[in-house]
């Protein structure tokens, strides 16, 4: 019995000495996040949680400001050439990459090569335009275009952008997602898949002075009740995208802050306009039917119904909120007797329909609210609840009539409208082909005016709200729970966690 | 013995390959395609074919499912096409997770079912017998996400004891590891408690009215040493090999327990690979399930034939 005592108390001993023994000065950062992040190869990844954790640890070419402008990043200033065909970049010089390589115009021309020729880079849609890139001086970069493709500059702001140590990347090929080396205010510490993802201060970080964290753990914590309890027993600082039940919740506690903003991405309802033989039907053919259907909806008590308020009724690719918006295509009110009006010139009293959705709580939510809106217009709506990836593949092969989905948003507009609607569009699952809609999309993307693009893009945006391929409805806000302790944090448009200067004081 | 348990092992080849058939011809009539799935807003036609060559996803379905075969034979499982990690490398991480969970999980049910079961027996239809067939029923109704959550939200977020989710390693920080298993093995053991209660119960009450112990009574041995050294030594039969064959009804359980405490186990890792469309990762890890349930059965004959010496006579 007496060993066992002393057993037993050396054992606590040791226990108390280990829980206490770490250092509790050190600022950490523990961030809930929704979903786990792929392959954390900027090439490679595909998640938006993925992007998330770049923003920390992979410093891009140029960034976004709150205001969705491009601002100066690795890049210190860019110019393009008259005919919108060479984009130089001048480059930011005394930065180090995670394992001290130095950073120069030749990393540059070897990510962005990587990127355009690895086998398994998932980033060779967005650099399309890009004919070859050269460095032309220590710290400048040439990018020659095929074609004039303004969009670049978005792309690069984003994972295409993002230049990683071309002395780890030669060396670990494939396989650099296990061990990313960047060049971003944290560096890579360890994964461990569906728990945490850890990064710490990178001492020689360019902007080292403005980083006040010295540690960050990214938890991916799927289920948005569990996020906000972790968030309150204290086990994190920050939620993502928390759900918009629960921002009244957080708004009324005194120990949590509350933060959101509207994204750039849409919610939609895609119509099979050409997409194989489900296309054959008149809701496919005649575009009445279809303004009919966008008529019967209510957007405004879509948002305070579903979202609490907290999403933005919409109407078109780009929020109201955006510079792109197109003030003369207001978000129309509901208007239940002009779309009776228009199914009876299209020669139907009522019409049946089936539309697939992803089965979460919030879509069917919002599907079910749809269905009895539209059903006041003689739509009898059949909701088919699908499994996301069966969805995603049902929607690109052509197996659907009437599908929602999302997209994540662009900063760029070119990225929320060309590849959807373009008759050789990448994602163009309605299979709308128009060539006047793909010049005016094609002449935007050329040019570098901002007035000469929004005028084409309004243009465009006309046609489309009367051809309806798709019926946009809304715009979805990047949502936070905060801990109090956190300071110096402001939500980014493009949902990004932007984590220079911001500080912890637990 | 040993041959006893070399038959059986060899029986249960068949069985897995015709799991393993199952396994991957279920998987390949879902819906949905892994590739699309993995390229995400990419849709370059190049890179899907190039993925697609990469994963072997245009050979019929028969070569690729000799080749799946022929990998696991030489111990290669194939690699995520989530996360590029192999898969043997991602079960040898979570594995033990999963185990750690289960072994907590089936140290509540024990600890709760089997004094509840001898209780309810011996004080049979009394109040105490009502009382753990109440709380028996409770544990078998109560879905664990219901409980899970509701546990949080009082646990976690209103006492502040225990942290509301996530795992630590118990090589790394065993008291944070116990006290990030505690509640989702509460939540998964009150399910089995509630089994082994019952058991215990019906295979006590069978004993405690058998001959020998009216002779144990009659000869005026205390209450305590009928019940405990004469009764429940031969009711344990059963119910330590019915535990055995509950580990697998732990595995099932801990899919939504891992969900709900964000658990990095076995059950967390098939749900997001089936999401994914990640087969390497499915087939691998039903497959080491299966395995693992086979494994459990032949232990639970064991432990049978070594707590029961007449079944020895026939090996």
């Amino acid at each position: 019995m007496n060993r066992l005592t002393t057993l037993t108390t050396l054992t606590t001993a040791l226990l108390t000495v280990a829980v206490i023994g770490f250092p509790a000065t050190s600022a950490e950062l523990r961030i809930g996040m929704q979903d786990d992040a792929d392959v954390l190869d900027p090439a490679q990844s595909r998640t938006f949680v993925g992007r998330i954790v770049y923003t920390a640890m992979c410093d891009k070419l140029v960034d976004i400001s709150q205001e969705m402008k491009i601002v100066p990043q690795l890049a210190t200033a860019w110019n393009w050439s008259a005919d919108g065909k060479t984009l130089t970049m001048k480059l930011r010089e005394g930065v180090k990459f995670h394992d001290g390589t130095p950073f120069n115009a030749q990393a540059v021309v070897a990510t962005i090569e990587r990127n355009m020729t690895l086998p398994e880079s998932r980033r060779k849609s967005e650099l399309a335009s890009v004919e070859n890139v050269e460095a032309s001086g220590e710290y400048e970069v040439k990018f020659t275009l095929k074609s004039p493709d303004v969009t670049l500059l978005a792309q690069l702001s984003d994972r295409a952008g993002m230049i990683v140590s071309p002395k780890a990347a030669a060396e670990l090929g494939a396989n650099f997602g296990n061990h990313p080396v960047c060049a971003g205010p944290f560096k890579f510490v360890e994964r461990i898949q569906q728990d945490r993802i850890v990064l710490e201060k990178f001492q020689d970080y360019w902007n080292k002075d403005q980083v006040f964290l010295d540690k960050i753990t990214y938890l991916p914590i799927p289920d948005t009740t569990v996020r906000l309890a972790n968030l309150r027993a204290g086990d994190l600082d920050m939620a993502e995208r928390i759900s918009a039940s629960d921002a009244a919740s957080v708004k009324s506690d005194p120990d949590l802050a509350y933060a959101d903003v509207i994204g750039p991405g849409y919610m939609a309802l895609y119509v099979n306009i050409d997409n194989g033989p489900l296309a054959d039907n008149p809701f496919g053919k005649d575009k009445r039917l279809r303004q009919a259907f966008s008529l019967s909806i209510d957007r405004e008590a879509i948002s305070q119904i579903v979202f609490e308020g907290t999403a933005m009724a919409g109407n078109q690719p780009f929020p109201p909120s955006s510079p792109w918006f197109n003030k003369a295509l207001p978000v129309p009110a509901r208007d239940v007797e002009k779309a009776k009006a228009l199914m009876k010139e299209a020669g139907h009293e009522t019409y049946e329909i089936e539309l697939q959705h992803a089965n979460n709580t919030t879509q069917t939510q919002m599907m079910q609210v749809i269905q009895s809106m539209a059903a006041e217009a003689g739509f009898n709506v059949k909701l088919k609840a699908t499994e996301f990836a069966t969805l995603l593949s049902e929607q690109t092969a052509g197996n659907y009539v009437f599908s929602r989905s999302d997209w994540s948003g662009r900063i760029d507009p070119d990225g929320n409208i060309h590849q959807f609607i373009t008759c050789k569009g990448g994602i163009n699952d309605v299979k709308y082909c128009n060539p006047e809609v793909d010049k005016l999309l094609n002449d935007a993307r050329a040019s570098t005016d901002d007035a000469v693009r929004k005028e084409k893009y309004d243009a465009a945006g006309l046609i489309l709200n009367d051809d309806m391929p798709i019926v946009y409805l809304g715009h979805q806000p990047y949502a936070y729970a905060i801990d109090k302790s956190v300071s110096g944090f402001a939500p980014s448009p493009d949902g990004m966690i932007r984590l220079v200067g911001v500080k912890n004081e637990d | 013995m040993p041959v006893y348990i070399a038959k059986r092992l060899l029986v249960a080849i068949p069985t897995l390959l015709i799991i393993s058939i199952f396994v991957f011809s279920l998987q390949k009539l879902l819906p949905g395609d892994p590739i699309l799935a993995m390229a995400g807003e990419e849709r370059d036609p190049a890179t899907l074919a190039f993925l697609r060559e990469k994963y072997r996803l245009n050979d019929p379905v028969i070569m690729q499912y000799f080749h799946w075969l022929g990998g696991i034979l030489t111990g290669d499982f194939g690699i995520s096409l989530r996360t590029n990690q192999p898969v043997l490398e991602l079960i040898g991480q979570k594995l033990p997770v999963t185990i750690q969970l289960a072994m907590m999980a089936m140290f509540f049910a024990l600890a709760i079912g089997i004094p509840m079961g001898i209780l309810a027996a011996v004080w049979k239809n009394t109040a105490i017998d009502y009382f753990a067939n109440f709380v028996a029923l409770c544990g078998l109704s109560l879905p664990n996400f219901w409980l899970g959550i509701m546990l949080i939200l009082l646990v976690s977020v209103n006492l502040g004891w225990l942290p509301a989710s996530g795992y630590e390693s118990i090589f790394v920080d065993p008291v944070r590891s116990i006290k990030t298993t505690l509640m989702p093995a509460f939540v998964l053991g009150t399910g089995l408690a509630a089994q082994i209660m019952r058991h215990t119960r019906s295979s006590m009450l069978g004993v405690l009215s058998a001959d020998y112990i009216r002779t144990a009574r009659a000869k005026g041995l205390s209450p305590w040493t009928i019940v405990m050294s004469h009764s429940f030594r031969n009711a344990l039969l059963p119910i330590v090999t019915m535990s055995a064959l509950l580990f697998g009804e732990l595995l099932a359980g801990a899919v939504l327990t891992e969900q709900i405490f964000t658990i990095p186990g076995f059950g967390k890792l098939i749900v997001d690979a089936v999401f994914n469309r990640d087969y390497a990762v499915v087939q691998g890890v039903v497959l080491c399930t299966a395995i693992g349930f086979i494994l459990m059965n032949l232990v639970a004959d064991i432990l049978y034939v070594l707590l029961n010496p007449r079944l020895r006579v026939n090996l």
